[in-house]
């Protein structure tokens, strides 16, 4: 699945991931590939990628994500990587 | 006529202003280059958010009890004055505080007589004109341009939006200049709180897919709302921001233009003193020779 990462000054993030961990406002999930769509506020907390590569952590400071298709979208209103 | 010397340091001295509009214009165009490039980085951002927005929307009523959307008798208000921080850019920030005078003569004339409208200085070049009329100036984010990321201005839109929730103000407006081109700025005004409309763009299509919603639609809505609000204000910070250079790019383009034209002029003059000197000059031997020769 691809996802991206945007805060309203730049693009943190944007590529293949194979799974990744959100720290959601209900408590921390992840997405895998073909997740069903869904929107979901997240809390303060780290956003790990798993990608073929390696391991990513971004550190978001709230924001909402969507999932849809296969696509991740994650609107960040700060990140500390 | 001028003296010969006279002319050549009016010259001297109007080559170096040239210099300093020149470069003061290519600053310029560098600096707007990179404000055009905050906007288009703030876009995609802004666009997700209000598509976002319409999804969540689509299948819950707009946040009804919002804090910001409370409308209230106006009592108190408080304008948001976008201008720049330095001159030398035109009418740039003129423009907008004659704006903002125009605006709360006409619409918060009794407010302002109570003095109950507060000016929220956003560029010190606001904040100077309007302490000087007398306003009540929130300082706090006058120098949001000597380091312009959003964090600062959401850290101003988080301020007003929490006064505005606490009964502060009964409502906000935004004063700024729009990028339009280079040459051309639009003023706008446009009010932040309370929302005035419901923020989503009715021409972004709401895609008809059943999303996991979580927490609640409600809350999701409550949570991107005051999103939404801070990226107006940035929106506006930005656009002044690439209004600003605009105006200062074009200001310096015609100074250096006039520069030129008085340099012209001023050759002339110090060409026509010289061969003036210099013609008495020979007068003056050919009539001592010719004394001579008598």
């Amino acid at each position: 699945m691809t996802l991206e990462i945007i805060t309203p000054d730049r693009k943190v993030f944007s590529g293949e991931a194979t799974a990744v961990t959100f720290p959601g406002s209900e408590g921390q999930f992840q997405v895998l590939n073909d997740h069903a769509p869904l929107v979901s506020t997240l809390a303060r907390g780290p956003v790990t990628i798993q990608t073929a590569s390696g391991q990513q952590t971004f550190t978001v400071d709230g924001g909402v994500v969507e999932v849809l298709r296969n696509k991740v979208l994650v609107l960040a209103e700060a990140v500390v990587s | 006529m001028a003296s010969l010397k006279e002319v050549r340091n009016r010259i001297t001295s109007v080559n170096s202003t040239q210099q300093i509009t020149k470069a003061m214009k290519m600053v310029a165009a560098a600096k707007l280059r990179r404000a055009q490039d905050n906007i288009i980085q703030m876009r995609p951002y802004a666009r997700k958010l209000s598509e976002m927005l319409s999804t969540v929307a689509a299948g819950a009523e707009l946040a009804g009890d919002s804090p910001y959307n409370q409308v209230r008798s106006v009592e108190r208000v408080l304008l948001i004055v976008v201008t720049s921080d330095r001159g030398l850019c035109g009418a740039f920030n003129t423009n907008v505080v004659k704006a903002a005078m125009t605006r709360i003569n006409e619409a918060y004339s009794d407010q302002a007589r109570r003095g109950q409208v507060e000016i929220l200085a956003i560029g010190k070049k606001g904040a100077e004109a309007f302490a000087r009329r007398g306003f009540k100036v929130n300082t706090t984010f006058v120098e949001t341009f000597t380091k312009l990321s959003f964090n600062t201005v959401r850290a101003a839109a988080e301020e007003v939006m929490t006064a505005f929730a606490k009964g502060q103000f009964d409502v906000v407006e935004i004063v700024y200049n729009e990028f339009k081109n280079v040459a051309t700025q639009i003023i706008r005004a446009e009010q932040m709180l309370p929302i005035v409309s419901a923020p989503v763009d009715p021409t972004v299509k709401a895609s008809n897919v059943n999303y996991i919603f979580e927490p609640s639609e409600e809350e999701i809505i409550a949570e991107l709302i005051p999103k939404t609000l801070k990226i107006q204000l940035y929106k506006a910070v930005l656009e002044s921001n690439a209004s600003e250079h605009g105006a200062r790019m074009t200001a310096m383009d015609k100074a250096t233009e006039n520069a030129g034209d008085l340099l012209r002029e001023l050759k002339l003059v110090y060409n026509r003193t010289r061969q003036a000197a210099i013609t008495k000059e020979i007068l003056e031997i050919v009539g001592g020779a010719e004394a001579l020769a008598n």
